[in-house]
């Protein structure tokens, strides 16, 4: 009992020796301002203000993402060989009378067959125009596998004929690059969460064993981290990813590479854990619990790991990126996933000769995606960075 | 010193020894041995190994014997240069690897030069003009060098020197020199082609190494001892690069370290792209095909490389700093 009591003082301690100064500047002198570390952290992100937008464009890819189904106008694989390698369509408000009108649309395509080459090219008929209509039913599907309904956020309606529209363009089987990447988007991102959430594990054990009780085992661990940090370790995980069994499914394929890319991940968060647990075992508040009695699994969970999930947190999604980008290079070299699982990596394969490239720049286009949440998250990373120690400068 | 170099010494040496048994282990993935996998390709193919042949492939790796024996043969092979057949393209490894990988360690080497001879003046540029333009400016480049992957700067600029230079900018050599024999005309003309790739894989490498020496700089530049130098009345420049930098190299030599298994991997994808002749197609081909004996070869010699790269960097950082040494 006494030892419950005596933490509480001591955490609700903690806030009050910081006090805000922004927040007391503006409330009446004589009320004093009690912000948890909670609010001090979000205060402290909201400054970063890169990591603020770039974490709202995270917000919107997740979400898009979750929702592909809606986002997407067609299937990621379903090809027409009417339409391959259509450019980027342009959407244009002023319709095929040379009018101005509110509605976005797009032009017709009229085709051409080079009696030569034998290549298809596309020309736009500017007397053809047909509106963009939002929220259409067509293609009914299964919304997370339960709710049946066939709304998709935008596609062209019945007087458009067999006309498609490929906002970014069509790949050599004339699938929609739009649909792909919103589909892509799925993939990618998740597998980053996901390989981030293995390897958070892995860390935190191993990192955890390692700072908290030291000595040999603590020995053994950063051995075995250093060998992985020394070796270059993409040719391993290319040789570990070769080895998964082709007969394996999908589904079974994307968690061994997940396994794979987490693997990689978990040596720099071991290395942070381990810090913080060699920095915090000396504190006060650890002794104090320490002789109050508490178990070491007490210790560890209630007045250790909660000092530093911040850091943790920070790290993570700090970590998020290099897998992202292992698994779109993986992919890239056919070596990840495989269509017609479709990620970001499987999608840049099929530019991966530069006489496509030339003739359909806009296959790229998965790469600007991969750049951007990249990016994204390293703004974000840095942001709860900065933020997760509030009570710093 | 020594004994530092020694110690430093042993600690690659078990990590080359653990590479080895990795490498092994690469070799063992696929199911089935690879002896089988070998008569049912070449069957395939319409010829036919005499039984004797088999039997003493069978003998020379150890097949069906326990594992730690069918390691040590093949390790015992590895150390005389013999790293077993390629199973696609059945000559020994050793004789396809061997040009390929004098190019592998010359794209490499060029790729750390560059990123040093750019990551360092840049550093210390950003710090000593901490949120000036052009401290953002290399931020932002830095930042989105390190978002990029190396394969798709190679692609884009790739797709660039085509669609407005009419270049084909892959490869090392032209057409011409490709298959010629080392002359100079041949040197010069890998020289044009090199700063491509070196460009690729140094702009993400460089990216870690600016905000590392930034930061390290920044630590250092605020010290008493700086003040000092400049109280004494040392001009700016000399004073910059004979105190703080100096210092604020250290942490950067041992990052170094690290980020050179990194910098391989850049070269390995790379190379993929660009189509040079170095080992990264290489192996990406024979993991496809399942070709084990060039994987794990391939695995094994650049792994080791970059051990032995790592320890060099080593050393080098406790000869320029003494407190390294006693550690």
């Amino acid at each position: 009992m006494g030892a419950s009591e005596k933490q509480g003082s001591l955490t609700s301690a903690s806030p009050g020796v910081a006090e805000p100064e922004p927040m007391v500047a503006d409330a009446a002198e004589e009320w004093i301002a009690v912000a948890s570390p909670g609010q001090l952290m979000w205060w402290k992100f909201r400054r970063h203000r890169m990591a603020v937008v770039s974490a709202a464009v995270l917000a919107v890819f997740y979400f898009v993402a979750l929702f592909a189904e809606f986002f997407s106008p067609y299937d990621p694989n379903a090809f027409d060989a009417k339409y391959k390698f259509v450019p980027p369509m342009q959407i244009s408000f002023i319709n095929g009378e040379g009018n101005f009108t509110f509605r976005p649309g797009v032009y017709g395509l009229i085709s051409h067959r080079d009696p030569e080459t034998l290549r298809i090219t596309y020309e736009t008929d500017k007397t053809a125009w047909y509106p963009i209509h939002f929220f259409v039913r067509e293609r009914p599907y299964k919304l997370f596998g339960l709710f049946e309904t066939d709304i998709h956020l935008y596609g062209l309606g019945e007087e458009a004929g067999d006309l498609k529209i490929f906002v970014l363009g069509s790949d050599r089987l004339g699938r929609d690059m739009a649909s792909r990447v919103i589909y892509g988007a799925r993939i990618s991102l998740s597998i980053g969460m996901v390989s981030v959430f293995l390897s958070l594990t892995l860390g935190v054990v191993l990192g955890g064993i390692s700072g908290y009780y030291g000595g040999w085992i603590d020995n053994l661990i950063q051995r075995v981290i250093e060998f992985i940090r020394s070796v270059p370790t993409l040719p391993l995980w290319m040789a570990l990813s070769a080895a998964l069994p082709n007969t394996w499914s999908q589904t079974q394929r994307y968690f061994g590479i997940t396994v794979i890319l987490s693997v990689i991940g978990w040596t720099v968060l071991a290395r942070q854990v381990r810090g913080r647990f060699l920095a915090l075992r000396t504190e006060d508040f650890v002794l104090a619990a320490r002789l109050n009695g508490a178990s070491d699994l007490r210790i560890i969970l209630r007045h250790m790991v909660p000092s530093f999930t911040s850091h943790i947190i920070a790290s993570l999604t700090l970590s998020i990126p290099g897998i992202i980008l292992t698994e779109t290079g993986l992919s890239f070299l056919g070596l990840g996933l495989r269509p017609p699982t479709v990620s970001w990596g499987v999608l840049l394969q099929e530019a991966q000769n530069i006489r496509t490239v030339a003739l359909a720049p806009w296959l790229l286009l998965p790469g600007l995606a991969v750049v951007i949440s990249v990016l994204a998250f390293n703004f974000v990373g840095d942001g709860l960075r900065d933020a997760a120690d509030p009570f710093n400068r | 010193m020594l004994q530092f170099i020694i110690r430093r010494s042993l600690v690659a040496l078990v990590t080359i020894w653990i590479i080895s048994i990795v490498s092994f282990a690469i070799i063992q993935l696929p199911p089935g041995d690879f002896l089988t996998t070998y008569a049912a390709n070449l069957a395939a193919m319409g010829e036919r190994v005499p039984e004797q042949q088999l039997a003493a492939m069978r003998e020379r790796y150890g097949l069906g014997q326990p594992i730690v024996v069918q390691y040590l043969k093949w390790m015992r092979g590895v150390l005389q240069g013999d790293f077993g057949r390629s199973l696609e393209w059945g000559v020994p490894v050793s004789t396809m690897l061997w040009d390929r990988m004098g190019l592998t360690v010359l794209v490499g080497l060029s790729s750390v030069l560059f990123v040093w001879s750019f990551a360092i003046p840049i550093g210390v540029y950003s710090a000593i003009r901490q949120y000036s333009l052009g401290d953002y400016f290399f931020t932002f480049i830095g930042l989105l060098g390190l978002a990029t992957p190396n394969f798709l700067l190679a692609l884009v600029l790739m797709w660039i020197g085509f669609a407005w230079f009419g270049q084909n900018v892959g490869g090392l050599f032209s057409p011409e020199y490709s298959n010629a024999p080392w002359s100079v005309g041949k040197v010069i003309d890998l020289l044009k082609h090199l700063w491509i790739p070196m460009l690729i894989v140094g702009t993400s490498g460089a990216a870690g190494l600016i905000r590392t020496m930034r930061a390290n700089m920044l630590d250092e530049i605020n010290q008493p001892y700086v003040e000092t130098a400049r109280a004494k009345g040392l001009s700016e420049r000399r004073l910059i690069w004979k105190y703080p930098v100096r210092v604020a190299l250290n942490p950067f030599i041992s990052t170094v370290g690290y980020a050179l298994p990194d910098l391989v991997g850049g070269v390995l994808i790379t190379a993929v792209v660009l189509n040079l002749p170095t080992v990264g197609p290489l192996l990406v081909r024979s993991l496809l095909s399942q070709d084990m004996f060039m994987a794990g070869a391939i695995v094994l010699i650049i792994s080791v490389l970059t051990v032995i790269g790592t320890l060099l960097s080593d050393i080098l950082l406790a000869v320029f700093d003494p407190r390294i040494r006693l550690e």
